[in-house]
Formats: structure tokens, C-alpha cells, sequence
């Protein structure tokens, strides 16, 4: 489907600015701009979510390069995982009282 | 993957092709999410009337931010040391920063940044009125700090976890940011409050003056408040009007000993039977007059922001050609 962002009557395309707080961690989705470029993107993210050392690298993407999945679709999109709870470590009760298990 | 971006156009148009069954089923989902403490994300289906209650909020609230520059901004080249100036300086960045936040917000809803702008600047939306007051003395930044933002954190805090999902997120890196600036606020009056005589009374006319607009920040009483009861049952709102006030004046009262000066109310005073502060009624006509556009700045704010809006048209065409001539030459490259 359609990725938001494109939105009529915007001047500046639409970007999507993800911010690393601090190394050994990944880069965290923080918010949106506008901006005349990819350059004036970077600046303004900096000037705009990182004023109080909230990060150590920045990144952003214009809004229209993502693809996203369809809220309506939900439920059939993310159905696979549905009933297979042998995902899950919980699953497995035998192995309760074992230690280190 | 989500994104907080802006949501797309097709949304209304799709929802006027489903019919009433598809409707009233959306609406129970919707519904059961609100009623789960759930949130709303910008994809979600949602009451039409849900979407325009938060276009109105969360833009006014914008543009609130971005009127609100003024008052201090007036005093920036004015602040009494290199520090304060500073001081002054990082916060008036802020309230833009805020501004920009919740403009983002809003077009989540699918409204663009241009057509707020144009709504602010031909003073068909509005802003809070307390914007609109003139800050003739330096203890106004005090005040300012103090009283408007203390308000404000009153009112924003429970907006943290208002149900739809951009604005509260919104609000929790706003009210972060905003406790720096009541405290900046409360030193400026300790200061001036503990200097001289005449800084003293300076500090105090300042407290006299700020005082009731602050009140009025939190909106009319709860028995003349005919939005409220609906946006506390989509928690968007989720305590009234008179609830925050009470616990505003609540805050004040110890912060206003410590400072050593006066809240302008000789009836203010705890009632212990009803578990609430009694004070004096609130002047209302003044607060309609200001929100009316009769205040003593309105016309001077709209004009500031109209001026910056148009005589700053030049950069935003000349970044919009730079980028256009780069993206040009990239094409040509490859």
C-alpha cells in the first residue's frame, strides 16, 4: 500500500528521523521534518531531537522510501505466528524445576 | 512498519465507500481500544468527530509553541547577563522545537504543516490567549517560567497518555523539556524577589499580572465546558478543568512562600471540608475579551508571525531550488 508522507499540498517532502542514544544500541525511531534535502534533513533532526545530547548518530530517511504494511491487513499479515506458542521458551513446563534451564 | 509521518489522503474518501454494518463495526473496534486504555495510531480507523476534535487541539497547541516565542523573544536582547540570555535563548528554541513536534502530530490526521500555517497566520485558528498579554518587565521571564509554563506542565503532563498515539508521544518529549523552563522561571523570581526593594516589587507586580491569565489557561469552569465531557471519554482529556486548576493553585501556594511573594487572592485559602482551595471568581469577561482577538497583543503577534511567514518565503524557495538544481545534477551523474 501507499507509504504515508505524501501528502498534497506539502512543500517539503516528509522525512523520518531515527536517533542512536548512545553506542551498542540501535537507532530509535524519534519523530518527523520537512526539509528541502537530505543534508537540511540531517541538520534540522539534529537541531530539532538532539538539543540535550539525546544521541550519538542520526539517521533519516525520506518518509516516502518506506514501506509499510497495512493496519487493515492486520490480523491475516502477522496470522503465521498465531498457535505456534512452541516459539516460546514458556511453552516447555517439564523443564520448570530443572536449574539453568 | 508504522511511521509517524503524515497519514495518507485516502482514508476519508475509502471511509465514505463502507457502509453503515462496516461502520458501526470499526466504530465498536475503535471503541474497545479506547475503552481497553489503548492507543490510537494514525492508520486506525476513527470517528470522524474524533479526528477534528484532535486537528483543532493539537494545531491550537502548535501554534500556542510557536506564538509563544514572542513574549520571551522580546526580551532576548534585553536579558540582564550573558547567562540569562542564554538561558533565554535555549528556551524560545524549545517552544519552536514543541511547536514542530506537534505540528508533526497534527498532520498524522492529515492535515498539512502549509495549511495550519495559513489558518494561524489569517487568525482562523487560534492560540492560547495567554500569548497575547505584553511582558513589559524583565520579572515577566520569571513569571513567565513560573506561572504560564507551570500551567501548562499542569495541563500537558496528563496529555501524556491521551489515547491517540502521536500527540502523547509528543507530549512526553515536551514535558520532559518543559521542567527546565518553570525552573528557570521560579530562579528568575527567587532572585529578584530576595535583590533590592525595587526588585522585589518588580518581581511582585510581575506575579500580580500573570497571575489570573495563568488560571484562566485552563479553560472556562466544568459546568461551561461542552467539549470537555466528550474528550474525557476518548481520554484525550483525562481530568477537568477545575480538577487542574485546584491542583495548580495547589502547587503555587508552598513555591509562592518559598519565592516570598503573594498570590493576588485574599479569599485564596484551603477549605478543609470540601478537600479544596476556595478563591475568588474568576474574571471571565476579560479571558472572552483576549480570546475574542481584544487582547493587548493579539493583532501584533499575528502580524510578527505573518511577517516572519512571508518576508522568510525567499529561503524556502532558494533551499527548495538548491535542492531541485543537486537532485538535477545527481540525475545527470547517473
Amino acid at each position: 500500500m501507499s507509504t504515508p508522507g505524501d501528502v498534497a499540498g506539502e512543500g517539503w517532502p516528509l522525512y523520518e528521523v531515527f536517533v542512536r542514544a548512545n553506542r551498542g544500541l540501535s537507532h530509535v525511531h524519534v519523530g518527523s521534518l520537512h526539509a528541502p534535502d537530505d543534508d537540511m534533513a540531517l541538520r534540522n533532526a539534529r537541531d530539532l531531537y538532539t538539543r540535550r545530547n539525546e544521541g550519538v548518530s542520526v539517521w533519516v530517511v525520506r518518509s516516502s522510501a518506506i514501506t509499510t504494511s497495512d493496519p487493515d491487513q492486520k490480523g491475516a499479515f502477522f496470522e503465521s505466528p498465531a498457535g505456534k506458542n512452541y516459539r516460546h521458551a514458556k511453552y516447555y513446563e517439564k523443564s520448570a524445576e530443572v536449574p539453568h534451564l | 512498519m508504522e511511521t509517524e509521518s503524515t497519514m495518507t489522503l485516502t482514508a476519508p474518501d475509502a471511509s465514505a465507500r463502507i457502509d453503515a454494518e462496516q461502520e458501526a463495526e470499526l466504530q465498536a473496534r475503535f471503541d474497545a481500544l479506547i475503552e481497553a486504555d489503548q492507543r490510537i495510531e494514525p492508520r486506525d480507523w476513527m470517528p470522524d468527530a474524533y479526528r477534528k476534535t484532535l486537528i483543532r487541539q493539537i494545531s491550537q497547541h502548535a501554534h500556542s509553541e510557536i506564538i509563544g516565542m514572542q513574549p520571551e523573544g522580546n526580551w532576548i536582547s534585553r536579558a540582564p547577563s550573558l547567562k540569562r540570555k542564554a538561558i533565554l535563548m535555549a528556551k524560545v528554541q524549545d517552544e519552536a522545537g514543541h511547536g514542530l513536534y506537534l505540528y508533526s502530530a497534527a498532520q498524522t490526521l492529515g492535515i498539512s504543516r502549509d495549511e495550519m500555517t495559513e489558518q494561524l497566520i489569517t487568525s482562523r485558528a487560534r492560540y492560547s490567549s495567554i500569548f497575547n498579554y505584553p511582558t513589559p518587565t524583565w520579572a515577566d521571564m520569571g513569571a513567565i517560567g513560573w506561572l504560564v509554563d507551570g500551567a501548562a506542565i499542569c495541563n500537558q503532563v496528563p496529555l501524556c497518555r491521551a489515547s491517540y498515539g502521536p500527540y502523547g508521544r509528543a507530549m512526553v518529549r515536551i514535558c520532559k523539556e518543559e521542567s527546565f523552563h518553570q525552573r528557570q522561571g521560579f530562579e528568575i523570581l527567587l532572585e529578584l524577589s530576595q535583590g533590592t526593594p525595587e526588585q522585589h516589587a518588580m518581581a511582585q507586580e510581575s506575579v500580580d499580572r500573570w497571575y489570573w491569565p495563568a488560571l484562566m489557561m485552563f479553560g472556562p469552569p466544568d459546568d461551561e465546558s461542552p467539549n470537555s465531557a466528550q474528550s474525557m471519554a476518548w481520554k484525550i482529556k483525562r481530568f477537568s478543568n477545575d480538577e487542574l486548576r485546584q491542583r495548580f493553585v495547589g502547587m503555587l501556594v508552598p513555591q509562592a512562600e518559598v519565592l516570598g511573594l503573594t498570590l493576588p487572592d485574599p479569599n485564596l485559602r484551603w477549605n478543609e471540608e470540601r478537600q479544596a482551595w476556595d478563591m475568588s471568581e474568576i474574571d471571565w469577561t476579560e479571558f472572552n475579551e483576549v480570546l475574542a482577538g481584544r487582547g493587548p497583543a493579539n493583532a501584533q503577534r499575528i502580524q510578527h508571525r505573518r511577517d516572519a511567514h512571508e518576508e522568510g518565503a525567499w529561503v524556502r524557495e532558494a533551499a527548495a531550488a538548491y535542492a531541485e538544481k543537486q537532485a538535477a545534477r545527481e540525475r545527470v551523474a547517473a
